[in-house]
């Protein structure tokens, strides 16, 4: 990757950045919401971005990997425009999670890590999403979608594909 | 939505979450946010405050059940180094979904709850962790809080008091140990979440080497209400030594699953009975999953069991966060805690050589004998291994991992040996 190709944040972000660190007792608390920042502008966390990231908090590259690959949500691969992250513990198992997940699967004919055809998903099956009353529950870019059934589930990639709201 | 109150029982965090539009400071206002606490900060100083924390009785909600007030009063004063709190919203443990709803039902709450707590602390900083995921809660939460400092709620001089606080969200991003409060510290430094050694408790060492005091949502959202109305009040609630309302997140096999905050001391089977609709199937629970997945499970026997930190331990088990997910005659136990167990060994932070070796090898165990391919022998290094686990770690995720598998083998040896290989074979020959 050339020089002119490097990620990098634009003014307003960096303005942004420059006020929360000022928030915190030391500027390195800052990482988890710059990483949040970087995968909202970038797609992803490639190895340029997190560097550009220790850049512009004065961190080592190392001190931001420690951090990106310990948590679940920093991803370092591109994945589908949307991601689909089904929640299979313990109560969402009660309600038909596996069977879920499996229908999915078999839907969009890809397994976790990978990206349909079309570039429109990509699947995961996440850990407990904390709103275990609307289990199953499916998290699509974030947004709860809960008490998830076949049809519905159906109903979801159906629209996105015809390029509906969802 | 929330779910109603059928029973119209006390409640206190959740007195107002049904109210539409709860959430915007205009609405809060209306329902009685804020009202107090001008008196709070103008009349009451520290040590009141602590002592009417004393008082009410309260203890942590996040699962431990520490007395609030007592936490409060080892925080040591005068130090020279500011003084932190932290709100703890990581509420990552399966079955656990109560704080979602006050974060996005009634944010005012928590945050009074958070200016009146960082009064009696002596706090300037204080910030709320939350999970990653709740990326909903995290933003109704920053414009909730965006409103309070607009209206001179938060930040420099407080409603001309003299008093100044800044609060600010942070999100953490799936890890669920850092619902442990040194982990949830280290993620707060931006570090990975791994937990510390303790002594020193953050009380005393604890943001960046200064005196921190961790709270739970719930635990923080029932501050506004004790000083309202006394720590009497709130210590005649409930039963002596559990004394207050709690939010019981109730999930699995029942028809109403959901948050219902009802006295302490109110019994399972009126919980789920009256208020979650029953069970799915059948009459009385194959398993009790008592306060989160990491407790060990009570059985059908203790379905009137009051629910008590003091009751449930007798019972053998523990309140913990008050999640409690009910499985019905239809569960399949074995296949549950291997699903518990692949939890635990994908959130291990494997820091300690027991729970990163010891959870890892419970779950290809279990997956085995869920597959039908375990045997006799595999028991006994389920039980082994989960019992030299617990407690040889410096959190307590590795407790946690094994309370599952071991609950299973007590309770339901039949069904796990008809899940092995010998067993299967024997049928079939």
């Amino acid at each position: 990757m050339s020089a002119s190709e490097m990620p990098k944040f634009s003014e307003a972000r960096l303005a942004e950045i420059d006020a929360l660190i000022k928030r915190y007792p030391s500027a390195k608390s800052a990482l988890m919401p710059v990483l949040y920042m970087a995968q909202q502008d970038f797609g992803y966390l490639s190895m340029e971005t997190q560097q550009m990231v220790a850049d512009v908090l004065n961190l080592r590259l190392m001190e931001v990997r420690e951090v990106v690959t310990f948590y679940t949500m920093f991803k370092e691969q591109p994945h589908g425009k949307y991601l689909l992250e089904v929640c299979t513990n313990a109560s969402c198992m009660l309600n038909g999670a596996d069977e879920l997940y499996a229908q999915m699967k078999d839907i969009l004919g890809i397994g976790p890590g990978e990206i349909t055809e079309d570039g429109l998903f990509s699947i995961a099956e996440v850990e407990c999403a904390g709103a275990c009353a609307g289990a199953p529950v499916v998290q699509v870019n974030n947004v709860y979608h809960e008490k998830v059934t076949a049809e519905s589930m159906e109903a979801l990639i159906t629209k996105v594909r015809a390029g509906e709201a969802i | 939505m929330i779910s109603s109150d059928p029973k119209k029982v006390q409640r206190i965090c959740f007195d107002n979450i049904e109210v539409e539009n709860m959430h915007k400071l205009e609405v809060a206002k209306k329902h009685g946010a804020y009202a107090f606490l001008p008196t709070v900060l103008k009349e009451f100083d520290a040590e009141k405050i602590i002592d009417e924390v004393k008082t009410s009785g309260l203890r942590g909600r996040g699962g431990a059940g520490f007395p609030t007030g007592l936490k409060w009063s080892f925080v040591p004063r005068n130090t020279g180094k500011p003084t932190y709190l932290l709100c703890n919203a990581d509420e990552g443990e399966p079955g656990t979904f109560k704080d979602r709803d006050i974060m996005r039902f009634d944010p005012h709450l928590l945050i009074e709850g958070m200016i009146m707590a960082g009064f009696a602390l002596g706090v300037k900083d204080a910030y709320i962790y939350v999970r990653g995921e709740f990326l909903h809660e995290y933003n109704v939460m920053c414009a909730a809080i965006e409103e309070a400092y607009a209206a001179n709620l938060l930040g420099d001089n407080i409603l001309g008091t003299g008093f100044s606080m800044n609060l600010l969200m942070h999100r953490g991003a799936g890890a669920y140990i850092c619902g442990e409060e040194t982990a949830l510290i280290e993620s707060l430094e931006g570090k990975s979440g791994r937990p510390r050694f303790k002594p020193p408790f953050p009380a005393v060492e604890g943001f960046y080497g200064c005196p921190t005091v961790v709270n739970n949502v719930e635990t923080i959202a029932t501050v506004p209400a004790i000083l309202e109305h006394g720590g009497a009040w709130h210590a005649a609630i409930g039963k002596p030594n559990n004394t207050g309302c709690k939010i019981f997140s109730v999930s699995g096999h029942v028809n109403k699953p959901g948050n219902y905050e009802v006295p302490m001391g109110t019994s399972l089977r009126t919980l789920v009975e009256d208020f979650c609709g029953g069970l799915q199937h059948g009459t009385v629970p194959k398993v009790i999953i008592p306060g989160g997945s990491s407790t060990p499970w009570l059985m059908g026997e203790h379905y009137d069991v009051p629910l008590t930190y003091d009751d449930i331990m007798k019972a053998g088990s523990f309140l913990g966060s008050g999640a409690i997910i009910i499985m019905d005659e239809t569960a399949d136990v074995v296949a549950v805690t291997r699903r518990l167990a692949h939890f635990y060994a994908h959130e291990s932070c494997g820091q300690c050589t027991p729970c990163r070796e010891g959870t890892g090898w419970v779950e290809r165990i279990l997956t085995r004998v869920d597959a039908g391919e375990g045997t006799h022998a595999d028991i006994q290094v389920l039980k082994d291994a989960s019992t030299h686990m617990a407690g040889r770690t410096i959190c307590a995720l590795a407790e946690g991992a094994a309370a599952p598998v071991l609950s299973m083998l007590k309770h339901f040896p039949e069904e796990v040996e008809a899940k092995l290989k010998e067993e299967q074979a024997e049928k079939s020959s």
